[in-house]
Parts: structure tokens; sequence; C-alpha cells
């Protein structure tokens, strides 16, 4: 299976890159942007999805501070 | 005494780590390929960019073979000290709560700040004075330091240094610059004191943290 992990700042949690990108766009005349957050992309190649979030847990992501979803891309 | 520095690809404050460990014993090189602690009596996981800080900083150098005889040596109660990028390994190891999350500002900082002593009773500042201020520099990019419950770590005596009052560089949860474990024998910090062991530095005052470990001697 080729899987997409994304990986995002936990809500509620200050995202200074998201801020920032927030702020830029309007500079570029992009009007009308708001809830920008930036995180992460992983792609791999599984032999076993039922290890993913496993995976995640242990070493792709940090649930502390970040929300994943998996996504099956094909 | 002998202190041991953890040397990962990417480490770059071990030399300042071991000459500081040297001002109060002996101090040699622990390279992250290795399992054996080679007896020492306290270890230092040092600043740098361990593992490129790929993927989040301190992620992988977590499941280094050295790490795995750390995480032995703190959970039987032996004294460990990460400094910046080894406060990061040492969170993303489980050894201490919380995590460090990019700087407000987004900017990489390197200055000089005000840390306070809010506990004396762990293993690594045990020789300073309570609320006894710390001039010791900062310089990372990664340093905003998150805990879901800070209230709850407070409460527990686990907030050991906190940046002076209006000096907090980089947005932390309630100007926390260090934390200890339950155990007190784990601290973390994100200044360095090992950058400051000698007034020709501009501060001798990071050596106490030495010094406490060194007075904690050879753990029972």
């Amino acid at each position: 299976m080729r899987a997409r992990v994304l990986v995002r700042p936990k809500a509620g949690i200050l995202d200074p890159q998201g801020i920032a990108v927030e702020r830029a766009l309007p500079a570029l005349g992009f009007e009308g942007v708001q809830n920008v957050h930036v995180g992460r992309l992983i792609e791999l190649d599984v032999e076993d999805p039922g290890q993913l979030d496993d995976m995640c847990r242990k070493l792709l992501v940090n649930p502390l501070i970040e929300d994943y979803e998996v996504v099956d891309a094909g | 005494m002998r202190f041991g520095v953890v040397r990962f690809p990417g480490t770059c404050d071990d030399v300042d780590a071991l000459e500081a460990c040297a001002r109060v014993g002996d101090a040699e090189i622990l390279w992250h390929g290795d399992r054996d602690l080679k007896g020492v009596d306290a270890v230092v996981v040092p600043g740098g960019f361990s593992y490129g800080d790929y993927l989040r900083v301190g992620a992988i150098a977590r499941f280094s073979p050295v790490m795995e005889s750390v995480v032995g040596f703190a959970r039987g109660g032996g004294p460990v000290l990460g400094i910046c990028n080894g406060f990061q390994v040492l969170c993303e190891a489980g050894l201490l709560p919380g995590a460090l999350l990019p700087n407000v500002g987004l900017r990489f900082i390197c200055r000089q700040v005000g840390v306070v002593v809010e506990r004396t009773d762990t293993a690594w500042t045990s020789a300073c004075d309570p609320g006894q201020i710390l001039s010791i520099p900062v310089k990372h990019t990664t340093g905003r330091y998150f805990v879901p419950d800070a209230g709850a770590l407070e409460d527990a005596g686990q907030v050991v240094l906190r940046y002076q009052s209006h000096g907090n560089p980089n947005g932390s949860s309630n100007d926390i610059a260090g934390v200890c474990n339950e155990g007190r024998n784990v601290v973390g910090l994100m200044p360095h004191p090992e950058h400051a062991v000698d007034v020709l530095l501009g501060s001798a005052d990071g050596l106490r943290l030495f010094e406490s470990a060194a007075r904690v001697g050879v753990p029972a």
C-alpha cells in the first residue's frame, strides 16, 4: 500500500508558521485567507498497513503536539 | 566523579560539555552507536542537531543504541542532563514531560538570558541557591517548551528553571526554561550552562549545574 501520512500541529497549539504564511499572503494580494496551518507530509510504501498507526505513534508523529491522518494514496 | 557526554551525528556542543564536566570531575565521550555507558556516574546529552533534526528535533536520536542505555540509567536513578537538543531528545524519549516547538518569533535566537532557579532539590541544581538568577546563553530555533497541563507540572514542583520575568525568548509556557522528571534525577533545559563556565565566556554561572551533579557523587 502507498500510504500518505498527514501531520498537523494539534488544534489549540500556537502555530507561528501558519501565522507567518497567513500574514504573507495578503502582502502578495491574496485576500480572504484564514486559519492557515503548516504541517508535514510523509509518503511511504508499506506491506502491512495495519502497522501504520503504531508507526505514527512511535516515530512519525509526536502525539503531544501533533495530530495525524493516514490516507490510502493508491 | 565521571561524566559521560553523548555524541550523536550532528551534535556540536559535546566538546564544550566535556570541558564543563572536566572542571568538576572526569569526562569522556559516549558514542551514539555504543550501548556501553562505560560505568560513568552521570550522563550529559548535549546540544546540536542530532541526525540533522530530521522528522522532528530529537525524534531519531531517541532510538539510537546509546539512548537505550541512557533511558535505563535514568530509570535507575542515574543523573542525566539534557541541554538544548539534548533536552529535546529526552522529551522525545519520554524521560521528561512535554515537547519543544518552534520559537514564537520563528527566528534563531542567540543571546545571554537570566534564568531563575526554582528548584534546588534536583540532581543538577543542588549547588544553586533557591531563587538564584543564572546568566546563561540560549541559542535555538525550537525552544518553545510546551506541556498540555503546565499547572500540574508546577504543582508537582517539576519546573526547575524559569526565564526571568519579561525575558522569555521563545514563548515557552509559564516562562519555563528547564524541567525535571518525577525522580528529580533527570533535568532538561534550553539554555546552555556548558557555554557559561568561565568569566572569560561572560559568566561562570553554568558551572553550578555540573557542580551539583558532582556533589551528588556516585549513585548508590
